[in-house]
């Protein structure tokens, strides 16, 4: 029998204990969790990831970083000619070339996120199968590493409201959650996609083509004003077309679009961030197994 | 509190046959959908789906107490793999869990994720941080894994232009200092020179002595006798022995299949696990220019004949024979290119290597031939100890000639030439 005197503990030797973590492993349920806090723990590794994308990007070419300018700007300059200048697309009384960039720039970052997480568990299959992490890292982390030719595009366009003399307003002040807005509609893309990828391949080979008809589907060669006012609903669903015009918006001033069709718009991207979400962490424990 | 590290209960898992290679088509998705109901109706569905399945994990259940080391065997296929993977979380059961008590790091292969474009200093960070070492983690230790990996000179060249060798190093430095309560290791040291091994055994050996828990994955017995005191041996996704490691390698030798017989050997030869380099098509043993088919008579030369195929040019492939008592004891190793000056590169083809062993060598006794390949300083290609053959000898050479019914001392009986003058001596 032991005593049942129990010893005194010294409080400095029980905060020195440190806390055996204990995990349990156990068959998937039905019902997944979102465990957010466990991917707070691994921001490291998504900042660590972030980095290597951007490092990698333009390793080997001699351009490197200004093709994050070049790109944007050259299909200004297509935009321009064709729609500008020969077809002569009406452009809500601003200056065509700064029309078109203006939306290039979030067109772009979409485009590129998207395409980027869309892949990216396909891309990372070697580290899926080998080392355990929240799997959200990945697509989360390849959507962010498309932010910094956003903000090196986003210079030459101040350089350009420059040029073009159009004065800066207070509705800049709104652009940040345009940004967001257009990173959120990746994301939400890059889960179902990049989810979807595992199992079925031919999700790599839609990708392109999804982003070309989705470009066409947004007002970025085009004004909205082209639009019929009755099917406007209809074509806010996309949501990047609340992102276009936001941006053009708050920093051209323009007035084709009004707030409740921005709502339509977000309420599309959150409804389907929540489900795609969802159906990440459904699969989630499958993608080693599968991919 | 108790002092369980790992207590794993009933763990089972299924997989779908043919899951893991080729991944589904939407059109294959859409066509199973068509036929599903036909199949359905004629009853073919139950049959192909038993089929289907295949249970790399069958109701394991063991504890693991805190500061164990503990080995795991089997062959190919016998549910190593996955069983680390279930306790390193990349994948779940599908039946029965496992209780661990203390971060895990996980080691199954050397080097995940690093980028042939980064830096050797940058690929430190990534891939420490992907096996969850936190940056400052990282930064503390960093001189420590550089001076580890001997590579402080190339520390900021790419990586893809390191030596094989190099890579490997770097890799296993930074997995080594990793400092979790438990570390899943999965045959690392398969990889580097003798040197190098010697060096990533000692720091395993230390890990071990440091009160860690390791579960350590191997086809190197002699490792896992030297740093295990426990191994279980895992066949068929069941455990068929858990106990002190000496018997359980024993037995476990004891067990793994002889190439007896010609289609014994095809069947082993084709169901080695696929290898970049080196690819395995045949063996023969011939004596007389006949293929072996009893015994083989020590009086008389025997030739070991081994065609492969080598899959990409490769510098430094050595294919060879291990001669090994029948308690698997190696008595000893040749190599195809050991009479070579300078180290050999191999293009890709086809080739046949053959070998002559002597007459007057062998002892009337049981041997086990075992063959293999390997590339040096980085890896065997077929997992230790290779195809083994086993084989018989009968006396018949000159060894001990006048005393043939005499007892054999000793594993060879080589025949040494012997002169013996009697002395005369005149001084008495």
């Amino acid at each position: 029998m032991k005593p049942s005197i129990s010893t005194p503990i010294n409080p400095t030797e029980a905060i020195n204990i440190p806390a055996i973590p204990h995990t349990t492993v156990s068959p998937s349920s039905p019902w997944p969790s979102l465990q957010l806090r466990e991917l707070w723990e691994y921001r490291d590794l998504l900042l660590i990831l972030v980095w290597r994308d951007i490092k990698v990007r333009y390793k080997q070419t001699t351009l490197g970083a200004a093709w994050a300018i070049l790109q944007p700007l050259l299909t200004m300059v297509v935009f321009s000619l064709l729609f500008g200048y020969v077809a002569k697309l009406p452009s809500e009384g601003i200056p065509y070339p700064i029309f078109t960039f203006t939306a290039l720039l979030p067109w772009q970052l979409f485009a590129y996120s998207m395409t980027e997480s869309g892949n990216s568990l396909v891309a990372n299959q070697q580290l899926i199968t080998k080392v355990y992490f929240p799997r959200l890292v990945i697509p989360l982390g390849a959507v962010l590493s498309g932010l910094l030719d956003f903000a090196i595009a986003f210079v030459v366009l101040l350089g350009m409201m420059l040029f073009y003399r159009i004065p800066l307003t207070i509705n800049i002040l709104f652009l940040p959650a345009f940004v967001f807005l257009a990173v959120l509609t990746a994301l939400t893309m890059g889960l179902w996609l990049s989810a979807l990828n595992v199992e079925y391949r031919d999700v790599r080979y839609t990708i392109p083509f999804l982003t070309q008809f989705w470009m066409f589907a947004t007002p970025i060669a085009y004004s909205i004003t082209l639009i019929p006012q009755k099917w406007l609903w209809l074509y806010s669903l996309n949501p990047m077309v609340g992102v276009v015009e936001g941006f053009r918006w708050a920093l051209l001033g323009t007035t084709g679009f009004s707030l409740s069709y921005f709502l339509i718009s977000t309420t599309v991207v959150v409804v389907l961030f929540f489900s795609g979400l969802m159906y990440f962490r459904k699969m989630e424990d499958r993608f080693a197994d599968v991919v | 509190m108790s002092d369980i590290a790992i207590r794993a209960e009933h763990i089972s898992k299924r997989y779908r046959l043919g899951e893991r290679a080729p991944y589904k088509s939407l059109r294959e998705v859409v066509a199973r959908a068509v036929t599903n109901p036909l199949n359905r109706l004629t009853g073919k569905n139950k049959a192909a789906n038993k089929k289907e399945f295949l249970w790399a994990l069958d109701d394991v259940s063991f504890e693991i107490r805190q500061g164990e080391a503990v080995g795991i065997i089997g062959r190919n296929g016998a549910g190593k793999s996955t069983l680390l993977k279930i306790l390193s979380r990349i994948t779940k059961p599908t039946k029965g869990k496992a209780e661990i008590y203390g971060r895990v790091g996980s080691l199954l292969e050397v080097g995940t994720g690093f980028h042939p474009e980064l830096t050797g200093r940058e690929n430190i960070f990534l891939n420490g941080a992907i096996l969850g070492m936190k940056r400052n983690e990282i930064a503390r230790k960093f001189d420590e894994i550089v001076a580890f990996a001997e590579i402080e000179k190339f520390l900021d060249t790419p990586v893809k232009r390191y030596s094989s060798g190099m890579y490997v190093r770097l890799a296993f430095a930074v997995a080594a200092h990793l400092e979790p309560e438990i570390l899943l290791v999965d045959e690392v040291l398969a990889v580097g020179d003798a040197a190098f091994q010697k060096k990533c055994l000692g720091k395993m050996g230390e890990v071990a002595e440091e009160g860690r828990t390791v579960l350590f994955v191997s086809h190197n017995m002699t490792a896992i006798q030297r740093l295990c005191h426990r191994t279980i041996h895992l066949g068929n996704g069941l455990i068929v022995l858990d106990s002190i490691s000496d018997r359980v390698i024993k037995e476990y030798l004891n067990s793994l299949p002889l190439a007896n017989e010609k289609d014994e050997l095809e069947k082993i030869i084709s169901t080695l696990p696929k290898d970049s380099t080196f690819q395995l098509e045949d063996i023969h043993l011939f004596q007389d220019k006949k293929p072996i088919l009893g015994p083989i008579l020590n009086g008389l030369p025997f030739e070991v004949e081994i065609q492969y195929q080598v899959l990409q040019r490769t510098t430094g492939l050595r294919v060879y024979i291990d001669l090994c008592d029948s308690e698997d004891l190696l008595l000893f190793r040749t190599f195809h290119d050991e009479q070579a000056d300078g180290i050999p590169t191999m293009n890709r083809g086809r080739y046949i290597s053959h070998a002559t062993f002597p007459s007057d060598i062998l002892a009337p006794t049981r041997y086990i031939i075992c063959i293999n390949a390997g590339i040096y300083n980085i890896r065997d290609c077929i997992p230790t100890p290779g195809v083994r053959i086993p084989i018989s000898v009968e006396w018949t050479g000159n060894y001990n000639r006048a005393y043939m019914g005499d007892t054999i001392r000793g594993k060879l009986a080589y025949v040494i030439p012997w002169t013996t003058l009697e002395i005369k001596n005149v001084t008495t």
